[in-house]
């Protein structure tokens, strides 16, 4: 089901852990009785999650291989692989996923300078920080879809706020139709999405720099290293893994995120921008469950593909 | 980068952490300005940057023409109630993965990440079909049951992350004077974790109180309906009310809002020991 509404943040470990492993955690052996007790806290999560999730998903896939529409569920034959074929042999197949690469890049690149920055910014204990953070980190608590009404309203070419503001600042004389242009309406649901997604960024990373050693950082000072050194030589380095691992995480969940798009544009104007998963919506919408699901297992396998090549190049890049 | 210590380095960064401010809250602030305008004065020029005069039309209107009480005290309902199950299954199996090495460990914990990671719509068509086998299709406890599912693998992760932190030797202290298992978690444990717990809590609600497309599918009936839902029916006629729709949306973030402010301390400090540790 993987409704990843707010983040996704999975395990992983600082460098720190890592370059200095501390003596193992001693963990208890089982014996019959302790797998019982095991089984026992284990077992409603599992029933949950078993149900709920991992039966809709092995059923949905099914359902790739289907005509399965919802509004005709009396007949629902096996298809083979009829749903992929029409899905690529459709042209928009190709935009959407085009433009899902935009898409990601465009939103990644500066959610993460931006979540870096600020990161380093709040590294150090100054007055009012907790304060600070719960304003800034707010986007976070607000959902995608909501986001991206606030920002269509924002954007509206009409009466929208940030035309008023360019047109006060004078930078522009005429109104920007920005959500009417396809160009600029992708830049518009990118812009909206960046706003939102820079927090996660900021608190991973500012977690990660706290895991950086003062004494190191102190060392490198009496070396002689300045601020610029010190951030490419020492911290970067250092949380590595928490940056490789927060920006592949992103990557996957920012290309299954159509909830900003939904609500700001709907994929308009002319499907221009539709993302592979906002498009999908407007299969399920149209009752049309096989081709949505063939849809889904292609998303999948693209996913696993990029996993695969991040992955290999990182390790090809440390031997 | 900026020198905390000299004098120009200070103002640079306190110009830039001002500067994220100002554009982190601006949507805020003008939804709510929005939502405080008459009606007639939203789409009117110039644009105001404060309501003139201020107006509760919109909120009246939200209330009088759609039953928004209603859907906001579902939501409530829903929300809280999923959260508050879904964390607390989540604590008892993420204890288990914390603290024992066992046959299956490994791939369970794949299997729940995996979840995060696959496109939600390939479940949506069958989880109907199974939530209409179940008759509970627009029900709330339906919906309630799948949130519950949808929190644990996530927020499963996220504390035990915080187990981890937590010295085995507390639970095996009570354990040799005489408390069961069950017991040392919930008395021992849990009073040490309760930030990391009220992280994943409020975590757990936000995502429940923002989930849309479930609900849209599941929830039809008025009296059932939750608040996204209702703001999907506001957008889906071509025509918006922006009034309303502000409206609407300023008390939707008002709750998560609240419980940020209330928790913001545990949510950050909770978060970031989570994310390292993980």
């Amino acid at each position: 089901m993987a409704v990843t509404d707010q983040a996704s943040r999975p395990s992983q470990r600082p460098a720190a852990e890592r370059s200095s492993p501390a003596p193992p955690r001693r963990k208890r052996q089982l014996t019959i009785r302790r797998g019982l007790g095991v089984l026992a806290f284990l077992a409603p999560a599992l029933v949950f999650v078993v149900i709920f999730t991992y039966y809709p998903l092995v059923r949905g896939s099914e359902m790739a291989f289907k005509q399965w529409n919802l509004y005709d569920l009396r007949n629902t034959p096996f298809v083979g692989l009829a749903n992929f074929k029409t899905l690529l042999a459709n042209p928009t197949f190709y935009t959407v996923l085009l433009h899902s690469v935009v898409w990601v890049v465009g939103s990644i690149v500066p959610q993460l300078l931006i979540g870096f920055g600020l990161a380093l910014l709040l590294r150090r204990h100054f007055r009012f920080r907790g304060i600070y953070q719960a304003l800034v980190f707010f986007p976070w608590a607000v959902s995608g879809f909501l986001i991206g009404i606030l920002f269509r309203w924002m954007f509206n070419g009409e009466f929208g706020v940030f035309n008023d503001l360019l047109r006060k600042a004078g930078l522009i004389d005429t109104n920007i139709a920005w959500l009417a242009d396809p160009t600029l309406a992708m830049f518009s649901v990118i812009v909206a999405n960046v706003w939102y997604g820079v927090t996660f960024f900021t608190i991973m990373i500012l977690a990660a720099l706290q895991s950086v050693p003062d004494e190191t950082l102190e060392a490198a000072a009496l070396d002689g290293a300045n601020k610029v050194q010190t951030l490419f030589h020492i911290m970067i380095p250092f949380i590595r893994t928490t940056l490789l691992l927060t920006v592949l995480l992103r990557v996957i969940w920012v290309f299954n995120f159509p909830e900003i798009i939904y609500g700001m544009t709907g994929g308009g104007p002319a499907e221009q921008t539709h993302i592979v998963t906002s498009w999908m919506i407007n299969f399920t919408q149209a009752g049309d469950y096989g081709l949505a699901s063939a849809l889904g297992l292609i998303v999948v396998a693209v996913l696993v593909l990029f996993t695969t090549f991040y992955l290999l190049a990182l390790r090809d890049r440390d031997a | 980068m900026i020198d905390k210590t000299t004098v120009p380095g200070r103002v640079v960064r306190v110009a830039l952490l001002a500067l994220w401010m100002v554009i982190t809250l601006f949507p805020l602030y003008w939804i709510v300005v929005t939502s405080f305008k008459e009606p007639g004065a939203i789409a009117a020029f110039p644009l105001r940057y404060l309501p003139h005069p201020w107006s509760l039309e919109n909120y009246a209107s939200l209330f009088s023409k759609s039953d928004f009480g209603v859907y906001l005290s579902n939501s409530l309902l829903v929300s809280l109630s999923a959260a508050a199950v879904g964390t607390l299954i989540s604590l008892l199996s993420a204890y288990v993965l914390a603290r024992f090495e066992f046959r299956g460990k490994g791939p369970l914990l794949l299997a729940f990440l995996v979840t995060q990671m696959i496109p939600a719509f390939i479940a949506l068509g069958p989880l109907y079909l199974l939530m209409v086998n179940l008759q509970l299709v627009d029900r709330k406890g339906g919906l309630v049951l799948l949130y519950i599912a949808m929190c644990i693998p996530f927020c499963t992760i996220m504390l035990r992350g915080f187990f981890e932190n937590v010295p085995d030797a507390l639970e095996e202290a009570a354990m040799v004077d005489g408390c069961s298992r069950l017991t040392a978690l919930f008395r021992v444990i849990v009073p040490v974790m309760t930030p990391g717990i009220m992280a994943a809590f409020i975590f757990n609600f936000v995502n429940c109180w923002n989930e849309l497309f479930l609900s849209v599918t599941l929830m039809n009936s008025d009296s059932n309906k939750t608040i996204p839902t209702a703001l999907n029916g506001f957008i889906s006629s071509f025509n918006i009310e922006w009034g309303p729709m502000a409206a609407a949306s300023v008390l939707t973030i008002v709750p998560t809002m609240v419980m940020f402010a209330l928790a913001s301390r545990w949510i950050v400090q909770g978060l970031t020991s989570g994310a390292v540790k993980g």
